[in-house]
């Protein structure tokens, strides 16, 4: 069943009013438990897909279906909602609140949900346990290392057990040691735990841990093929 | 998100920032402080003025030569010795003014007196034996003055405590005589030391028959005053418009508006002096308000920088699933709670110093000067910072709910 289906999808960005194109009609899906790895060169146009796919940008044409309801049948209060409860957002720079503990970070996303409150400490647990943090649930952000800190957005991004996870360049501020371990746990998650994963990289080591690789080129896609031997993420190396 | 999450965030949101939000709320707690100091400061005075007044008695009637000024332009000191010993004499009897109880001419003027090598410059206050009653100036040593003094325009005198002091020192002064413009008078009594009382200060005052002050030292024939004791508190009005109509009578004035006198009873008084601390409380008060504005504009400027720091913050948590009512809560109940915080600061020092002056001015000016907590003002205080917060944070939340997330992470 598709989770995401994208019908011809093109985004330009005017500044100035010069046109400038991005993503130039761009067609495909991704189904419950996939984990596809979106590829290209800078200025290719992956993250601005990314930002359409994970409900932070509408596209300028072009259909777009999440969980079989149309982008354009919901208001930005309603995207609001879906991005909460049904996706998860990993970012290269990581992006945790500074001065406040690993706890309250991965808490953030409960803070702007309907789960009760009585719930919120189990669950943030748990997702700490899952990215082995749990010694360090009461750190602030500030006294983790690199690699920690992405562990820490990843558990944020699975506390609501969203339907699918997308992380924009997840190991590209990381050294290759914390940078394999982030993606041995982002391909556990797929692999064991069925998480539907999107993940852009511009490394084909890393996008080799994924299934399935789409390669975009000047806004256009090039190539959509699966990945034929899928690489370990144990094997890991820049 | 529920308040109390959005309360807890906004709270961090200021811890991480302590001295900055310190300084920015200084111009609230500065206003804050400034307006309570002022409303309690007024009430002090008023209060004051009221005991003040009261102290008079509610009975007491005075009555004052010359026009009241109607306008700048005119005179105010018109008429000024409009009453006479004739208007003393018709007031008196019984059939023009019933309702009295007693009547007493005053005159005063600034004079040196003389002891052996010591000189004072006091007030001299001329008036009748009824003084003692009236205004209960009893002496603490020696005697008052009797009819007879006043009718025979004797050379005694009663002198306050400070008077006694700069010219006698600690010798005893009662049987000396003190020369006031080359004429001796016999120091017959000492007032006790009580200050201001009533508008006067006794303790600066020597006191003689009007008769003699009169004749030997101001050389007029005309009253400064003349008090007047209505029977009853019931019947101050009937007394104040028999005495209007008894001095027309003898002034040949038909036409009200061209009273050569006025009259004045403590409630009069107690009005016009209340408009007056009311006037300059509100002036004072709108002074220390443009201090709250200017706070206020703080607020935003410290609040946008705020926004603009906090970008990524704010595309995180659109990310994660807030929704711009959600961002625009917690900027707006940052910058109350700034304000908030600000004025309950105010309203303590406010009242702080409000005590501290209430005890200095009871100490150097020796009044009875009552330290009053004005809780109106602290509930005005803490609401008008309070909205200060809201109006100025308005447009910085507003802009922070506006960011785009793909915006606000790109933001380096």
């Amino acid at each position: 069943m598709a989770l995401i289906e994208v019908k011809d999808i093109k985004k330009s960005y005017t500044t100035d009013e010069v046109t400038t194109p991005v993503l130039c009609g761009l067609s495909f899906k991704i189904n419950t438990g996939e984990f596809v790895a979106i590829m290209g060169p800078s200025g290719s146009g992956k993250s601005t897909l990314l930002h359409i796919l994970g409900f932070l940008d509408r596209p300028s044409t072009g259909t777009y279906h999440f969980d079989d309801k149309s982008m354009d049948e919901h208001s930005d209060i309603e995207l609001a909602h879906v991005r909460n409860k049904k996706m998860g957002f990993v970012f290269q720079s990581f992006n945790l609140l500074p001065r406040t503990s690993v706890l309250d970070n991965v808490k953030l996303p409960l803070l702007y949900s309907s789960t009760k409150e009585a719930h919120w400490q189990e669950l943030a647990e748990k997702a700490i346990e899952s990215v082995r943090l749990t010694h360090r649930i009461h750190h602030e952000s500030s006294q983790l290392s690199g690699g920690e800190k992405q562990r820490v957005a990843i558990a944020r991004a699975l506390v609501l057990s969203p339907s699918v996870i997308f992380a924009d360049e997840p190991t590209g501020n990381l050294d290759s040691k914390s940078g394999g371990l982030i993606m041995e746990i982002i391909t556990r998650l797929n692999n064991e735990e069925g998480h539907t994963i999107v993940l852009i990289t511009h490394e084909t080591y890393t996008a080799e841990n994924a299934g399935r690789i789409i390669t975009l080129k000047d806004g256009l896609i090039e190539s959509d093929k699966p990945v034929a031997t899928r690489r370990s993420a144990s094997h890991f190396a820049k | 998100m529920t308040i109390k999450y959005s309360i807890k965030t906004a709270a961090n949101g200021l811890r991480t920032n302590k001295s900055r939000a310190a300084l920015t709320i200084l111009g609230i707690v500065i206003g804050i402080t400034s307006i309570i100091l002022v409303m309690s400061v007024g009430q002090g005075a008023t209060n004051l003025i009221l005991s003040q007044i009261q102290g008079l008695g509610s009975k007491t009637i005075a009555i004052l030569p010359g026009r009241s000024p109607s306008g700048p332009s005119d005179v105010a000191q018109l008429f000024s010795d409009s009453l006479k010993e004739k208007d003393l004499e018709l007031i008196k009897r019984k059939e023009n003014v019933p309702t009295l109880d007693k009547i007493m001419p005053v005159v005063f003027g600034s004079e040196t007196a003389s002891y052996g090598s010591e000189t004072y410059r006091l007030t001299i206050f001329g008036a009748t034996e009824l003084m003692s009653t009236i205004l209960n100036a009893v002496p603490q040593t020696g005697i008052f003055f009797i009819e007879d003094d006043v009718r025979g325009k004797s050379d005694v005198i009663v002198i306050g405590s400070t008077v006694k002091e700069k010219l006698f020192g600690t010798s005893d002064a009662i049987g000396e005589r003190i020369k006031i413009k080359g004429k001796n008078f016999r120091v017959i009594g000492i007032f006790p030391k009580k200050g201001q009382v009533s508008f006067f200060n006794f303790d600066e005052m020597a006191v003689m028959p009007y008769t003699t002050a009169q004749d030997f030292i101001l050389g007029i024939k005309y009253f400064n005053r003349l008090i007047a004791i209505a029977a009853s508190d019931a019947t101050v009005d009937r007394t104040v418009s028999d005495l209007t109509i008894t001095l027309r009578n003898s002034h040949n004035i038909t036409d009200p508006a061209k009273d050569d006198f006025s009259i004045q009873t403590p409630k009069d008084i107690a009005n016009t002096l209340g408009t007056i601390t009311s006037v300059l409380t509100i002036l004072l008060t709108s002074i220390a308000a443009i201090s709250l504005l200017v706070g206020g504009i703080g607020i935003m400027n410290i609040m946008l920088v705020s926004v603009t720091e906090r970008t990524r913050e704010i595309g995180l948590r659109k990310a994660v699933g807030a929704t711009g009512s959600d961002i625009m809560k917690q900027f707006l109940i940052e910058s109350v709670m700034l304000t908030g915080i600000g004025g309950i600061i105010g309203i303590i020092l406010g009242a702080v110093f409000s005590f501290l002056i209430s005890i200095a001015i009871s100490n150097y000016l020796e009044v009875n000067w009552l330290f009053t907590f004005p809780y109106s003002a602290a509930a005005l205080g803490i609401s008008v910072a309070a909205g200060i917060g809201l109006v100025f944070g308005i447009y910085p939340a507003r802009k922070a709910s506006l960011k785009s997330p793909i915006e606000a992470l790109r933001y380096e």
